[in-house]
């Protein structure tokens, strides 16, 4: 991309003849870098010898699609971009009021939150709106709640977490332990698995905390398999890699939602539907994310909020101060583990089954994503992050029309890693702060500015 | 020596004994004795690499020295040995502050925000440790106010008030060094040390700067200690200058006794240490 001279100087032949030059050298080093690893499949035959399978049919799809994307972006995407931005400096900096629905974004976000099940029932009918309801919102909200969760902890004071999903699963186990075992309730259990976790949070904590950096994100990293390591061998507790099932379900104060006499649907003279169950998480994990954006909104305007972010930018400088960065710290992963635990005890309900399975790297990693995705410190941003990747996975499930195009073994859910670090090495290339760069000051004296994202830290521990 | 015990009187706010740095084998600071007087502005002026910045990171809890005592008397009649304590509680507890050579605000901060995170203890109390505040208690508004009004107070002084509202990384060098002395004035101080506040200014900054300086003595009452570099900042704004050389006292009085100095002299010309006899044998013939 380097080498591309200023795409408007150069006349529209030329610019053609140049994109199907680069095409060309694209398609050529794409089939070259995918001839061994998509154009030829290890297989086993009948007699379990090990046989290679030729795909060239997809290795022909891949080199079609880097030719044609690089023509495109070179032959229309570059010059289109370049002209977009030369009409942006040209254009005096447009200072008046953004539009009503920029300025209301986070009441209309949250408007049409509540509003959504309604609709879905209304559009889609009971059985129809569940699959809405449960795999795109609620799977989608307790993403948003986890990864302001951690951006507590990332975003906010700047230490690297890579285990977080440990706080997660200790919500999930205390809940589904405490529950099964001693029968008390969600609404008892919901705040007990926040602060037995944020109890795990300052265990993390105090031996870290002299770590910076990239030995912060190992240590954190290991905390989190041993976390899961302790659920997979302590099998008389745990139950091991089968994991704990039957979790009872949450009520609605003491209403159950099922068929009984009591239940939900009886007492209302609603006709029988797993979709009231669905629709209860549903505003229950919403108010669970407002009450994290809340909490988040109010610290980062109190002391300690303004202390994390100081941090983040320069701990020197705070111990300077007169700030203790140790408890400092301490808080911050405290109450970050805390809304893990929190969003943890709505998984186990939820679920009615929790095992070691749930609780890998992997979603460490992905939470970790959509916080760097969203913009550190930009609630927005994260939310907006979380509906792109979660929802982005969940709606791979439903391209089957991929299985014409790569063929019938093609599993579009496989691919979903894939997906996924592409869209970060574009988001990181295209928008290297995020959707939501800049951060917004928490006091002002005048007017509000937003904070540029080339100002602010990412944090070194 | 004895010039120094004949100085170590009882106004001193901050008196340091004896104090020894030793990294590896490199004695940073040698058995250094001086003191700071109350209301006055005291200069640590020496070549480079001469242990400056080492002793303000021993004073400020940053270095804990290899030996020796660093005694702070507070106004209320309290003291505190700060060697023993660490670097949050210098400032928190014996009310000293400091900026840094190379300077450190956050940078992704607004200039308001820097000063109220200066204020961070004051407010955490206010905050009820930040439980009240979280419940939305009018205690922490009125506190919250009173902190932007003292930041306020602090941007003015620092003629920093029309950038209030813009990240601190965005200032040019000169009201960035502004900045972090108000910031550091913002913690409440009773003792600021500045380390080279004047490095890289132009005229007019280096004007402004020394303003900023004297009005901090005269209407805050705070003693200051500097380490400057440049010699005509020091004489126009010291009432006391120490001079340091390899991590050693050479020199300790006012301007006008230490600029005669010879061994000062020596120091700032680079001459070896047989040649100061001969230094000092001509600045007294040029003296007379
Ligand atoms: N943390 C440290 N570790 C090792 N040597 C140090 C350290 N800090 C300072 N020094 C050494 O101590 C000497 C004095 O340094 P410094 O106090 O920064 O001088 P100045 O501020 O007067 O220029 C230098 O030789 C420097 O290399
Ligand atoms: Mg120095």
């Amino acid at each position: 991309m380097a080498t591309v001279t200023n795409p408007s100087t150069v006349s529209a032949g030329s610019l053609t003849a140049k994109a199907l030059r680069e095409a060309t050298f694209t398609a050529v080093m794409t089939f070259f870098m995918f001839v061994l690893f998509i154009g030829l499949k290890t297989d086993q035959n009948m007699r379990n010898e090990l046989i290679l399978v030729p795909r060239w049919g997809l290795l022909a799809t891949f080199v079609a699609i880097a030719f044609f994307g690089r023509f495109a972006m070179v032959a229309w995407l570059q010059p289109w971009r370049a002209a977009s931005k030369a009409a942006k400096d040209a254009a005096p900096a447009d200072t008046s009021d953004a539009g009503f629905v920029k300025r209301n974004f986070s009441k209309l976000a949250i408007l049409a939150l509540v509003l959504y099940p309604p609709i879905i029932l209304w559009l889609f009918g009971a059985q129809g709106s569940l699959k809405y309801i449960d795999n795109f919102g609620i799977q989608i909200l307790i993403y948003v709640m986890l990864a302001w969760g951690l951006n507590i902890v990332v975003g906010l004071a700047g230490l690297l977490d890579l285990g977080y999903v440990a706080f997660y699963a200790v919500g999930a186990y205390s809940y589904a332990l405490l529950s099964i075992n001693f029968g008390f309730s969600f609404w008892i259990l919901l705040p007990l698995a926040g602060i037995l976790s944020a109890f795990w949070g300052i265990i993390l904590g105090f031996p870290v905390l002299r770590l910076k950096g990239d030995y912060l994100a190992i240590v954190t990293l290991a905390f989190g398999e041993i976390i899961r390591l302790v659920l997979i061998n302590w099998q008389d507790v745990t139950q091991g890699t089968f994991g704990i099932s039957g979790i009872p379900k949450i009520t609605l104060f003491g209403i159950p939602f099922d068929a009984s006499p009591h239940g939900f649907a009886k007492i209302f003279h609603l006709p029988m539907s797993s979709a009231y169950y669905k629709v209860f998480l549903f505003y229950l994990i919403l108010l669970l994310c407002l009450l994290t954006a809340f909490v988040t909104i109010r610290l980062r305007r109190l002391p300690i909020g303004r202390a994390w972010e100081a941090l983040r930018e320069d701990e020197i400088a705070c111990r300077s101060l007169g700030i203790n960065t140790v408890t400092t710290k301490l808080t911050a992963f405290a109450i970050g583990a805390m809304f893990g635990g929190f969003a943890g005890s709505f998984f186990a309900a939820r679920q009615g089954f929790v095992s070691p399975e749930s609780f890998v790297f992997l979603e460490s990693a992905v939470i970790l994503s959509i916080v760097v995705l969203g913009g550190m410190g930009s609630l927005t941003g994260i939310a907006i992050a979380a509906i792109a990747m979660v929802g982005g996975t969940e709606l791979l499930r439903e391209m089957d029309f991929l299985k014409a195009v790569f063929g019938p073994d093609f599993t579009p859910e496989l691919y979903r890693m894939l997906i996924f670090g592409l869209a970060m090495i574009i988001m990181m290339l295209v928008r290297p702060r995020g959707f939501v760069g800049s951060r917004e000051p928490t006091a002002f004296l005048f007017e509000r500015k937003s904070v540029s994202g080339s100002f602010t830290k990412e944090g070194h521990g | 020596m004895s010039a120094v015990a004949n100085t170590m009187t009882n106004d001193a706010i901050l008196k340091v004994e004896h104090l020894s740095m030793r990294f590896g084998g490199l004695m940073a600071i040698n058995d250094l004795s001086f003191e700071v007087r109350r209301g006055e502005i005291t200069a640590l002026i020496g070549p480079n690499g001469a242990g400056k910045t080492t002793v303000f990171n021993c004073i400020t809890g940053f270095y804990k020295p290899t030996m020796g005592m660093i005694s702070m008397q507070q106004k209320s009649g309290k003291s505190y040995y700060l060697e023993r304590m660490a670097d949050f509680e210098v400032t928190r507890d014996a009310k000293v502050a400091r900026t840094f050579q190379n300077i450190r605000l956050f940078s992704g901060l607004t200039l308001l925000e820097n000063l109220l995170v200066a204020q961070h203890n004051a407010l955490m109390k206010a905050s009820g440790y930040t439980v009240l505040g979280l419940l939305g208690f009018k205690s922490y508004k009125d506190a919250s106010k009173e902190a932007v009004e003292k930041a306020r107070y602090w941007l003015e002084k620092a003629s920093l008030i029309d950038r209030a509202d813009d990240p601190a990384g965005d200032l040019p060098y000169g009201a960035q060094r502004r900045l972090e002395i108000a910031r550091a004035m913002c913690t409440g101080p009773e003792l600021l040390c500045l380390d080279e506040p004047a490095a890289g200014l132009n005229p007019r900054e280096s004007q402004e700067l020394n303003k900023l300086l004297r009005s901090i003595r005269a209407d805050n009452g705070t003693s200051l200690l500097l380490i400057e570099h440049d010699m005509s900042v020091v004489m126009e704004i010291s009432d006391h200058v120490v001079v340091l050389e390899y991590g050693q006292k050479i020199s300790d009085g006012d301007p006008a006794h230490v600029k005669n100095d010879p061994r000062v002299i020596a120091a700032y010309l680079g001459v070896d240490d047989d040649e100061v006899e001969t230094v000092r044998h001509e600045v007294e013939e040029g003296a007379h």
